[in-house]
């Protein structure tokens, strides 16, 4: 059934067609980011604080106004009338258009700033200008590349964010976790470290809800100094990155499952779910897929661990003159750390491992054992088999750049709205592994009421196929699942449930399901 | 090595392969003339409504049928010939079997009206329906109105479905009241409201006279009985189902509505079976039908039928009733009996609660004397299954299920709960001191 008319343009028929309001609204919204792209051009238009503010105003106003037009006059319920037949959220030519947009906007953001007006010494131009006096009045400071995009990016996770609760007007849970990451990412990655970079100068610029292994450079050198030399808050802020990734974290996805940072906090998963919600449908749920995701993934969560033991141990001492740790200490640590998680994997969740998981995990701790390993033999002028600096440069440019931000967001309207989180992000692997094996979150299916008509796994993100479960009755438990609940919600007849339940009985598989007699369940499941 | 051949490649018949597949070597073939692959039939109106492709409706990728050595043939069967085990396909071609599965399904139901065959004039049923549908109502432009004639569950999507493109629709309804043959009357009266909601002409009590052709052969109005002429470009009928059985006419196999079967599923022809909506049971299971036309009972048939197959003779025997279903924006769930105020015995007696705005209601039935649960209906409120199926299997009373209720609320984290209101009507109406206790894990899956 192919043979639908993906025409682009915005006069068509409904449910592809736009109406009146949403139209004047699109065209509000480009007038705001048409005078962003004027400023690309260095015209100068004067005032810029005013220019930037009807910039703005236009961008968000036209975001609201549209999600009015398209949401306001109908019942609460699924909206995913059309999703399919319109050019942007179907791979049609307004998609690739805009993802070919967003790409070179990525590519200019992170190799070419100079184009977009930043000047190292002297007044920026350009964009950059037109940014200045805002960021004059947080942190005191001019703008740079990284301003204009922190602020674009606020700017549209609360923009999308309010489109979005519209449409999920009839589900508490959305709309609450996406308040969640609307407060997240205007407080803690957009105005606290700008604030705190106006009180104290020296402080790295620190989104506190970001923790390793996304911020992969949150132990290099210059930043561990800087938290060193600012005194007590600079140590409180290197001690909670320390344990947020011990502490809160295990903890909080024991407790919930990786939902509480991927669906809740994260600005990644922040973006993906506002901005990024027209374009979920997109992700590939082949067997596949899946393989190559659980390869690409763990692959980059082993590049950022040895990358940040490198770096770490590439200027650490071999005594404690220059900090607490010396060299030894810190190999010795991390090879006890990591021996004694392998361990506890293999002796208590072995079963739970799919056998290419638990190959995997042989073989990438293998790898981990030899590195280390190599320390000891290899001196202290190198470390490892490569230069610490080579392989924090190599990661900075492949996976910070091309992957979260390039391919991650830029392929949105191409790939689905979670590529980067799915296929990349090592965070989410690691926050994966422990709700694959340790936590108390499931999706529960309900009985045997599905009916295998796959809204579930069209709609999910991540490219699970959760009717493959679902219509086994099966409860849906996999490291990749990130909590956005939206499988549950497009359900037509109740059958998913995001819950944190009892671990006993979390894993249940059944070979025939709820509503034949009892006798012929326990003689095909005993059998 | 045997060879089982199925005809229909619905879930019936799919169930049926996966299942003997799991438990056997036996050599598969699945012959159906509708799709190449397996799809949930019950999506159709999602690919319309533009929320999915047809490929998304494909529960198993395509390499799956081969991987399992479960082999497709994309044909239709004409003729079965029992005496010398061999079916004939349109084309000429011929499949022998060892034993032989009838999965055929339904076909809409048509009664005659004048005007049934007029192009324009469509159930909703197949594939081929719904590639009918794209080509008599791609938009407002082309078909200016539609008329669905029969008020079931079928009809309501159908309906919804149209709306989604803007086309204006008239949805003839025999009952005095939505689907009330199903629903008691509290029930069957929200969704009438629901309807109307979504600016869907709903004329309740009326039926279909006639279907009026213009000069090239296609619908153009229909007459009612009340005497009005609607205009219109696309007739839905959607006034129930029947089993798809035609070409077995001359089989030998015996015949009712649907294909006879005992509770074995077996035919009166030794090695022929059926399963799924054409199977027609000589007497119905306890308060079911004799053919259910149901996803989940052709289901529940297949995984039977699999073991007898695979040589572990078991009976067709269906548990608990339940069902579900989703009007517009309302999910429906059903476990257990609810009866209409049309069919329900004496016994029976309801208790029904419904939200003061909103459109959410339950209704719970139960035995006047002995106060035992007998089932409920739930809108807009999602319940689980397990817990519902346990309490019927305990014989439960009704002041146990109210007492519990909250443990069955299945509705996603953080949604509004109605448990205390609910409970609260109950105690008022028949002038109890119910308490509710709180949601507990531990009774929930000591459960499951």
């Amino acid at each position: 059934m192919g043979n639908f008319d993906r025409s682009m343009s915005l006069a068509g028929e409904p449910p592809k067609a736009l109406n009146t309001g949403q139209k004047l609204a699109v065209v509000t919204g480009m007038i705001g980011l048409g005078i962003l792209i004027l400023q690309l051009f260095n015209l100068n238009l004067g005032n810029t604080a005013l220019w930037l503010t009807i910039s703005i105003v236009a961008i968000f106003a036209g975001i609201i106004w549209f999600s009015q037009a398209a949401y306001a006059h109908k019942h609460k319920g699924i909206k995913n009338d059309g999703v399919w037949f319109k050019s942007i959220s179907s791979r049609g030519v307004l998609g690739w258009m805009a993802g070919i947009a967003l790409t070179g906007f990525y590519i200019v953001l992170y190799f070419y700033p100079q184009y977009l007006g930043l000047v190292k010494d002297g007044d920026n131009t350009g964009l950059i200008a037109l940014f200045d006096p805002l960021s004059k009045g947080l942190s005191g400071n001019p703008a740079s590349q990284w301003f204009v995009y922190g602020t674009m990016y606020t700017v549209a996770i609360l923009a999308f964010g309010a489109k979005f609760i519209w449409k999920y007007r009839h589900n508490k849970y959305e709309q609450l976790r996406t308040v969640s990451v609307m407060f997240f990412q205007t407080a803690f990655a957009f105005f606290i470290p700008e604030i705190m970079a106006r009180l104290n100068g020296d402080l790295p610029y620190y989104d506190l809800k970001n923790m390793w292994p996304l911020n992969y450079y949150n132990f290099e050198r210059y930043r561990i100094n800087g938290f060193i030399d600012s005194g007590s808050v600079g140590m409180t802020m290197l001690f909670f990155g320390i344990i947020s990734i011990f502490v809160i974290s295990p903890f909080l996805t024991y407790k919930y499952g990786k939902r509480w940072y991927c669906s809740w906090v994260c600005g990644c998963g922040g973006l993906a779910e506002t901005a990024g919600d027209s374009f979920r449908q997109l992700s590939d749920k082949s067997k596949f897929a899946w393989k190559v995701e659980r390869w690409v993934v763990h692959s980059v969560v082993v590049f950022v661990t040895v990358m940040t033991i490198a770096v770490i141990y590439s200027y650490l001492g071999n005594d404690t003159s220059k900090y607490w740790l010396t060299k030894t200490m810190f190999i010795s640590g991390v090879a006890v750390i990591l021996t004694a998680i392998f361990s506890w994997v293999m002796i208590y969740k072995r079963e739970e491992l799919a056998k290419d998981a638990k190959y995997g995990a042989i073989g990438y701790f293998t790898i981990i054992a030899v590195l280390i390993g190599m320390h000891f033999f290899s001196g202290s002028g190198n470390i490892f088999i490569f230069k610490a600096e080579t392989l924090r440069t190599t990661y900075s440019f492949l996976i910070g750049s091309i992957f979260s931000g390039v391919i991650g967001t830029g392929f949105y309207p191409i790939l689905g709205n979670r590529v980067w989180c799915r296929f990349g992000c090592p965070m989410a692997a690691m926050l994966g592994f422990q709700q694959r094996l340790f936590s108390k979150f499931r999706i529960t299916t309900n009985g045997g009421q599905c009916i295998s008509c796959g809204n579930c796994s069209t709609y999910c993100e991540m490219g699970i196929d959760v009717r493959a479960y679902a219509q086994k009755g099966e409860n849906i438990v996999r490291s990749s699942c990130v909590g956005c609940g939206i499988c549950s919600a497009v359900c037509p007849r109740g059958v998913l449930k995001l819950e944190n339940g009892p671990e006993e009985g979390r894993i249940n598989s059944k070979d025939v399901l709820l509503g034949n007699d009892v006798d012929l369940m326990d003689l095909v499941n005993n059998k | 090595m045997d060879h089982i051949v199925i005809i229909g490649n619905g879930i019936s018949g799919v169930t049926l392969a996966r299942h003997i597949r799991k438990l056997s070597d036996k050599k598969i073939t699945i012959i159906s003339a509708e799709s190449d692959y397996f799809f949930s039939r019950t999506a159709l109106m999602y690919i319309y409504m533009g929320h999915m492709k047809f490929e998304h409706t494909q529960p198993y990728e395509n390499w799956f049928w081969k991987k399992n050595r479960i082999e497709l043939v994309n044909g239709f069967v004409e003729k079965v010939e029992t005496d010398s085990k061999k079916l004939l396909l349109k084309g000429g071609s011929t499949i022998s079997y060892d034993k032989l599965i009838i999965a055929t399904g339904s076909k809409p139901n048509k009664f005659g009206w004048p005007g049934q065959d007029l192009k324009g004039v469509q159930g909703l049923y197949s594939k081929q329906d719904l590639e009918m549908l794209e080509k008599n109502a791609p938009n407002n432009k082309v078909c200016n109105r539609a008329v669905i004639v029969g008020g079931g569950l079928i009809g309501i999507e159908m309906a919804e479905m149209l709306r989604s493109r803007e086309i204006p629709v008239t949805f003839l309804v025999r009952e005095k009241s939505f689907w009330n043959g199903v629903l008691p009357a509290g029930e069957s009266a929200m969704i009438n409201e629901h309807i109307l909601e979504h600016h869907i002409d709903l004329q309740l009590d009326t039926n279909l006279e006639k279907i009026i052709s213009d000069e090239n052969g296609r619908a153009k109005a229909v007459v009612t009985d009340k005497g009005e002429t609607i205009e219109c470009n696309v007739v839905g009928l959607t006034a129930g189902v029947a089993p798809n059985i035609d070409f077995l006419k001359d089989s030998g196999i015996e015949l009712g509505r649907g294909v006879k079967v005992n509770r074995f599923l077996e035919t009166n022809v030794k090695d022929v079976y059926a399963i799924g909506d054409c199977a027609e049971q000589h007497e119905g299971i306890g308060s079911r039908r004799p053919i259910e036309a149901v996803w989940y009972t052709g289901r529940m048939m297949g995984e039977a039928l699999a073991q007898t197959i695979c040589g572990k003779p078991r009976e067709y025997n269906p548990g608990h009733w339940f069902n579900s279903a989703k009007f517009l924006d309302v999910e429906y769930q059903t476990y257990g009996w609810v009866f209409s105020e049309r069919s329900k015995k004496d016994n029976e007696h309801h208790f029904h609660w419904r939200h003061a705005s909103e459109k959410i209601c339950i209704t719970v039935a139960f035995d006047k004397d002995s106060h035992q649960f007998l089932g409920i209906n739930t809108f807009g409120i999602r319940m689980r299954h397990e817990i519902f199926d346990q309490w019927l299997t305990e014989n439960k009373d009704i002041d146990h299920v109210m007492t519990y209720l909250k443990d069955a609320n299945f509705d996603p984290e953080f949604f509004k709960l109605y448990e205390d209101e609910i409970i609260a009507k109950y105690n008022a109406n028949f002038n109890k001191n119910i308490s509710p206790k709180k949601k507990s894990w531990k009774r929930i899956f000591s459960i499951a």
